[in-house]
């Protein structure tokens, strides 16, 4: 492998991500070392702010998460377009501004289209 | 160092890619998929990638997961009790010729070259963002342009999907 790229700038999340995990695991490591161990079947029970549970957690949700899932999806796409478009916005100007412009318009009309169909409703 | 980074980040990643086909639980492939989302984007890193590894992070970590996780709630799977699927030698035969293709074209060479217009030294010096934004909002105008209407025709096409569902559930309510 030929890297003569090296991302030193990322040296810090590096040590960073290090850091978190390993605060993560010792945490965890030591409260399972020092800890009293007593369980008895209520204490196992999955916890739902004290009443006992009534039924599996596994239920079908409505379709509409599943919609506005993928309207997100779809937006946050378009979001990412728009990064690089603001860091080079002052080189290439009103010719940017229009490209931008055209792309926003084109995903309007799918988000009117949205909104129209009652994509966007919860109630 | 950096042939230390890479190794355990490819490792994570192949195990996380075998975890998620193969572990029992749907939350819990789920899981591993974000995990081996999360080293993919670390690999771009490494590859002088840095808005494809925040892109990575962003779009696939953030948005495609949780579109994961609903279907898999939409599903209602249970956990799955049958380990290998039936149709598992058709997909070893895919597998297999896919990594075999693979493997020829590493074979032939071509890699560790700095290739193209824009080696790395080139966007480094200009920055990477800089550079996608330039190429993308200049040369490849048509595209990006093109790019929205792909957008919007997948909200469409999943709107009208679903557009029995939600009026159904709609007239439940209200009745």
């Amino acid at each position: 492998m030929t890297t003569d790229f090296v991302p030193t700038d990322y040296l810090p999340v590096l040590i960073f991500f290090v850091i978190a995990g390993a605060f993560g695991f010792v945490t965890i490591l030591l409260g399972k070392l020092v800890r009293p161990r007593a369980p008895y079947r209520e204490k196992l029970l999955p916890y739902e702010c004290g009443a006992p549970p009534i039924s599996d957690a596994r239920q079908p949700f409505p379709m509409r998460y599943y919609i506005i899932a993928m309207l997100f999806v779809l937006f946050d796409i378009e979001a990412v377009f728009m990064y690089p478009w603001a860091v080079v916005f002052n080189k290439i100007g009103v010719y940017g501004l229009v490209e931008m412009v055209l792309f926003i318009t084109v995903l309007l009309i799918g988000y009117v289209y949205a909104w129209g169909k009652g994509a966007l409703e919860w109630d | 160092m950096m042939q230390a980074i890479f190794i355990y980040l490819a490792t994570v990643c192949v195990v996380c890619a075998v975890l998620t086909v193969s572990l029992r639980q749907p939350v819990y492939n789920v899981m591993a998929l974000l995990t081996m989302f999360f080293h993919v984007a670390g690999l771009y890193v490494l590859l002088n990638a840095e808005f494809l590894a925040v892109v990575q992070i962003i779009v696939y970590a953030g948005a495609i997961l949780v579109l994961y996780l609903f279907v898999l709630m939409l599903l209602n799977l249970r956990s799955e009790s049958r380990h290998l699927h039936r149709q598992w030698p058709f997909a070893v035969l895919i597998l297999g010729s896919v990594a075999a293709m693979l493997v020829g074209a590493m074979q032939a060479g071509g890699f560790g070259l700095p290739t193209g217009e824009a080696p790395a030294q080139v966007i480094q010096a200009v920055g990477n963002t800089e550079s996608i934004g330039l190429t993308l909002y200049t040369d490849y105008l048509l595209p990006f342009e093109l790019a929205s209407l792909v957008l919007l025709v997948a909200m469409i096409g999943a709107i009208v999907l679903t557009k029995k569902e939600l009026i159904q559930d709609h007239g439940e309510e209200q009745s």
